[in-house]
């Protein structure tokens, strides 16, 4: 058996798509109730500005580090960064209009009409974009005219689509009887393809490589592909591949609800370490369920609705190059089935003894990354401050285990911890918004190891009562600390 | 002291999960007729 496999690249994508908070799950079941609804959330809504200028997306895009938003002053959406750029140092922030693009190029199925205007302007806007290809040019076709978009609206169970609230187009159904093919499933799984398929594009731009040289894809977004006869059946992955043309890939999902990409890194590291892949991609797309999801909260305190954007993550594993941060699939956390659901049962399998069989304590690993929901989504919710509680709940461990001193828990949670800084896209918190940061800390030599944890909702699913859960460790390549 | 009472369990994912609050209160004589535990993020 090999050495263990690396995270020899990252890439993280955020999609300002204002419009389609109205089809987020919480508030395309509300607004229908409420006259006023619908245009308090679009007069909440923010502009790709004031979404790139967002403090805890610059984080997530790699221009600001976790410790430069401790000490931010809150309320972030009021404390702007100055002369922000939506290009990152591991991600991008992608405007609504080029996302549509990427919509209309994700379409094998005549499943998004845009308006010929429109069309040209997504087309404009993908010209020379640097994550585009040319077959996403051809699939942009010429556009359809309004009063076929209109009659599809009126009498064929089509949604609506807008850009800065006017009518651009529509988003058709596959099927009059199947709800797995109806216009809001199919949408919510297509945009999670478009914006997987742009962050595995960045993925590969970023590591050098071409798509012939990709071998095999792991989705873990959070989406159900499949018909009436197979909901749920997949796979995202391979119908990104499809749209990277990553022609010598091939793929499959992983599924864990919020833990998915901790269980995808380890699948993942596994396949490489076994050498039945030589390289392999782990992504996420967007959630579409997700956006809106917390709007009451936000409107009730009059600020904006910060769910307006898709998140997407990917990461490339490769056999041990002596150089990337190393997965050491010797420690992962995993939370069995016979582990019980107190939160302490469930700390202590993800943390304690993970760390335990690499000689380590919750005072000697240099950062835990735990979910790293944006509180400043939550909290307005009462939905509350999901890494802080984390922390605390670790710094309570700590102390019962005689790690550290009860007076030591606020510099235990500061120094071990950092805020959430991740859009509440579900499984896009799961601790790996913090990978590139940790990559990039073990570069500089200012970190020799992370542990990513990530716990998962089983019981949502009214399939188990259980929790779920795992946790791996990130370690600075031993190469490194001997050469560099 | 739970004797004789019925209870509905709702627990929340990063608290008190839901078979947690229903053990502690069935220990406790108490009829746990539902039980469900949510996520809110």
């Amino acid at each position: 058996m090999s050495a263990n496999p690396v995270v020899k690249q990252y890439a993280y994508l955020l999609v300002h798509t204002s419009d389609f908070v109205r089809y987020g799950s919480k508030p395309i079941r509300e607004i229908p109730k409420s006259q006023e609804l619908g245009p308090a959330i679009t007069a909440h809504l923010r502009n790709f500005a004031q979404v790139v200028a967002y403090p805890p997306n610059q984080v997530f895009i790699g221009n600001l580090h976790p410790e430069d938003l401790a000490a931010w002053p809150e309320p972030w959406w009021q404390h702007p960064v100055e002369q922000a750029s939506p290009v990152g140092k591991y991600g991008e922030i992608v405007d609504q209009e080029t996302f549509y693009g990427y919509l209309k190029a994700a379409d094998g199925f005549d499943l998004v009409y845009l308006t010929p205007g429109f069309t040209a302007r997504v087309r404009e806007r993908l010209q020379g974009h640097h994550l585009s290809i040319p077959e996403d040019m051809d699939n942009l076709g010429p556009g359809v005219e309004m009063d076929k978009i209109k009659h599809a609206i009126e009498a064929e169970g089509s949604l609506p689509l807008f850009h800065q609230d006017e009518l651009i187009g529509s988003f058709q159904r596959h099927h009059d009887e199947d709800a797995s093919l109806s216009a809001h499933v199919l949408m919510e799984n297509l945009m999670t393809k478009a914006s997987g398929a742009m962050v595995v594009r960045l993925l590969l731009e970023r590591a050098g490589m071409t798509p012939e040289q990709g071998r095999y894809l792991i989705s873990c977004s959070e989406e159900a592909v499949g018909d009436r006869y197979n909901r749920g059946g997949g796979s995202m992955a391979k119908a990104v591949g499809d749209m990277c043309r990553m022609v010598n890939s091939t793929g499959a999902d992983t599924k864990a609800f919020c833990a998915g990409p901790i269980y995808a890194l380890v699948h993942g590291g596994g396949l490489v370490k076994a050498e039945v892949f030589e390289n392999l991609v782990v992504f996420g797309g967007g959630c579409l369920a997700k956006l809106g999801m917390k709007y009451s909260g936000h409107l009730k305190h009059d600020m904006p609705i910060l769910e307006d954007v898709l998140g997407g993550i990917a990461f490339l594993l490769t056999p041990d190059d002596g150089v990337s941060p190393v997965l050491r699939l010797d420690a992962v956390g995993l939370h069995t089935v016979g582990a019980g659901s107190s939160q302490q049962e469930i700390l202590k399998t993800l943390a304690v003894i993970p760390l335990e069989k690499l000689g380590l304590g919750l005072t000697t690993v240099d950062k835990i990354s735990t979910e790293l929901h944006n509180p400043e989504v939550t909290v307005p919710q009462g939905s509350g401050n999901v890494p802080l509680n984390n922390y605390k709940l670790l710094a309570a461990l700590a102390i019962m285990r005689g790690e550290i001193k009860r007076e030591e828990l606020n510099e235990f949670i500061a120094t071990r911890g950092m805020p959430g800084f991740s859009p509440t896209q579900g499984h896009v918190p799961a601790a790996v918004p913090y990978l590139g940061h940790a990559a990039e800390a073990m570069a500089q030599g200012r970190m020799n190891t992370a542990l990513l944890m990530a716990k998962g909702s089983l019981f949502l699913g009214r399939m188990s009562q259980l929790s779920d859960g795992m946790s791996v460790l990130l370690e600075r390549n031993p190469a490194r600390k001997a050469g560099s | 002291m739970f004797e004789g009472k019925y209870v509905v369990a709702l627990g929340e994912r990063d608290g008190v999960p839901g078979p947690v609050i229903a053990e502690v209160l069935r220990a406790a004589g108490a009829n746990v007729i539902a039980m469900v535990t949510e996520c809110f993020v």
